[in-house]
């Protein structure tokens, strides 16, 4: 085994990092009466072993139908993937069958929700949630699996595991539930856990625990982390590398130090700036992006963020930009870092 | 759980005692008595009548009495019916009733739950609208209308079934399928939108991503939330169904004893009118209380304790 630190740093864009999951070109669309919500709009992403990579963007940005579309969990439908690839280890996760499926999900892929309160069954024993999963795809007895179960809940931080087991959702606090969702999760080792905003719901401290919790057992397990958040301290906190979407689309993608350090979309930049940091000036107003997202019945032509950005120009609203590599690792969909935009950028 | 059923007993036999006093009174105002018929009694044998039962003492007086008896669990006797007392009665005539109504209530919560089911799965499909029309007629065709129409079908132009009684296994279809048409109907719809509610919630998708498969998903962790409302309506149906039972048993001509039930107040036969009134409260009560039972076993975030409870 290699150290933790060795491990991170191999796996950022190294030629010897192994690809976990490769999406290319993803296009999610959902009928609806209005018409099609093209709610993911060409999304590419790699995420390697062991790698924990973010996915920021505000509400309604496709964060979640891209994570969901990973597991096919979204029904279809009215959802439908209409182009591109998803592969996972090697395998074209959108031609596998439902039966395929039900192997990957909860084998191979764990996934975290955002609201610990609703994602447990609250009619069924917290041991019965974990082991169902062992004994599913892991073939354990029915012993076995508890003791597995027993394990995984001293893992994330349980306490008197043993009687947690026999107990019901609602006997355990938001925090709590969570690192049980995490165990669910993780009880199968699977090779890649999606976490959808698993703070979001929970109070700063709690917040912070289960985000430790994680960091560990990524270390511990060597588990790829796909993390999906508003909030990009915890990304400085925990990711590797970090992707911005941003109306269906990657806006910029890049390692966590090239995105806070150096941005190079007006997206990313609008994010970082719109924080509030504990040193500003209290009586400054939050500085927050203009606008809203668009419309994505009717995705604008050219670049999506033209209309709330304060760079736009004429070539903004017409012609879409595409990814532009700035290093080997950083890319942004903005014209600016075309070669003929580089002073006006400066 | 022995605490809560001690309390709960306790709360029986209170509103038993309350019930039987109400009633009690309620009937002494019904103008007339049981002796007072079309033809009229000579005044010597009336009297000799009255004196006999106890009517020419003051009402309190007879209330002490029949709440004496009631006590050691006597009913009384019959006073239209010679020789029958009520206790009688009810051990001839209930078995008939209750054969039928459980009968009619396990068929109304398998069929009910299991179109409910189905209609969500196929949520807006073809079925889902089969369903919907099935419970729809089921809640608005009364079983007074039915029931005399599937005789006319069924057993009169088909022949099928015997037009009334019950004594074979077939015999039980059409009072079934009348008595159970509009539970079936209720627990159908309460079910669909329950499970249609359930299998979008989130322990739902986290079920998904475990990899389970739809089966199990469906039976292990949808059924078992989703039913938790129609446990809540068995205890009214089952005062559906035995009141319905009156009615249904009267146009199939079944020895049951809802007949009773309705002769028992155009006679004002006082001792039946109390006896019946008091075990179908006693019934029902006790239809709550298995619900409230219930109700914990599928629900852990219900604990019985000594005050819980709805009835």
């Amino acid at each position: 085994m290699k150290s933790d630190n060795k491990l991170r740093n191999s796996s950022i864009g190294q030629t010897n990092a192994q690809p976990l999951l490769e999406v290319e070109d993803l296009h999610v669309s959902f009928d609806v009466r209005g018409g099609e919500v093209q709610a993911v709009r060409g999304v590419n992403m790699v995420i390697n072993k062991g790698e924990v990579v973010g996915i920021v963007g505000e509400s309604g940005c496709g964060k979640s139908v891209t994570a969901q579309t990973l597991m096919r969990l979204i029904p279809s439908p009215p959802s439908r993937v209409k182009k591109g690839s998803i592969r996972f280890a090697g395998e074209d996760v959108l031609k596998k069958s439902e039966k395929e499926m039900q192997q990957l999900r909860g084998g191979r892929m764990g996934m975290i929700f955002q609201d610990p309160m609703t994602s447990l069954n609250p009619t069924m024993t917290v041991g019965r949630q974990i082991t169902e999963n062992l004994i599913r795809h892991r073939n354990m007895s029915m012993k076995e699996a508890h003791k597995r179960g027993v394990e995984m809940l001293n893992l994330v931080g349980i306490p008197l595991a043993e009687t947690r087991m026999k107990q019901y959702p609602h006997e355990f606090s938001g925090g709590m539930r969570q690192r049980v969702m995490i165990a669910i999760a993780l009880a199968c080792d699977p090779e890649l856990l999606i976490a959808d905003e698993p703070t979001t719901a929970l109070d700063v401290t709690i917040q912070a625990q289960i985000l430790e919790v994680m960091k560990e057992l990524r270390n511990r397990l060597n588990t790829s982390i796909m993390l999906i958040t508003h909030d990009l301290g915890i990304v400085a906190d925990v990711c590797d590398k970090v992707i911005v979407m941003y109306a269906g689309q990657v806006a910029e993608t890049g390692t966590v130090h090239e995105i806070f350090n150096n941005p190079k979309h007006p997206y990313t930049q609008g994010l970082l700036e719109s924080i509030p940091r504990l040193d500003d000036d209290k009586s400054q107003p939050l500085v927050p992006i203009p606008g809203t997202p668009p419309d994505l019945i009717k995705p604008p032509t050219g670049c999506a963020f033209a209309a709330r950005c304060k760079y736009t120009m004429d070539i903004c609203t017409r012609v879409d930009p595409g990814l532009f590599e700035c290093s080997s690792t950083q890319s942004a969909r903005c014209w600016l870092n075309h070669e003929m935009a580089k002073e006006v950028h400066a | 759980m022995v605490r809560f059923i001690a309390t709960k007993l306790m709360y029986v036999l209170l509103t038993l005692f309350l019930l039987a006093t109400v009633t009690f009174f309620m009937m002494k105002a019904i103008p007339g008595d049981p002796f007072m018929g079309e033809k009229k009694l000579p005044p010597a044998i009336y009297n000799n009548m009255i004196a006999k039962y106890g009517f020419d003492q003051p009402v309190w007086k007879q209330y002490l009495t029949y709440m004496n008896n009631l006590l050691h669990l006597d009913l009384g006797e019959s006073m239209k019916s010679a020789n029958r007392t009520v206790n009688n009665i009810i051990q001839n005539s209930f078995p008939n009733s209750a054969k039928l109504g459980l009968v009619a209530i396990i068929v109304s919560v398998i069929v009910g739950i299991a179109l409910g089911v189905i209609a969500a799965l196929y949520h807006r499909g073809l079925i889902d609208a089969l369903a919907t029309i099935v419970a729809v007629l089921g809640v608005s065709i009364p079983s007074f209308v039915l029931a005399p129409l599937m005789q006319y079908f069924f057993a009169v132009k088909l022949g099928w079934f015997h037009v009334a009684g019950l004594k074979e296994p077939l015999d039980y279809v059409m009072p079934v399928i009348a008595l159970s048409a509009l539970p079936i109907a209720f627990i159908a719809r309460l079910t669909r939108s329950n499970m249609v509610e359930v299998m979008n919630s989130d322990y739902i998708k986290t079920a998904k991503s475990k990899g389970l498969s739809k089966a199990i998903i469906i039976n292990r962790h949808a059924l078992r939330n989703a039913i938790l409302p129609v446990v809540t309506y068995l205890g009214p149906m089952t005062a559906n169904i035995v009141t319905g039972s009156v009615v249904i048993e009267k146009i199939f001509g079944i020895a049951g004893i809802g007949k009773y039930f309705v002769e028992s107040v155009s006679n004002r036969d006082y001792t039946l009118i109390m006896g019946l009134t008091l075990f179908y409260a006693f019934i029902l009560i006790m239809a709550r209380f298995l619900t409230d039972i219930a109700y914990a076993a599928i629900d852990p975030r219900i604990k019985l304790n000594s005050r819980g409870g709805g009835s």
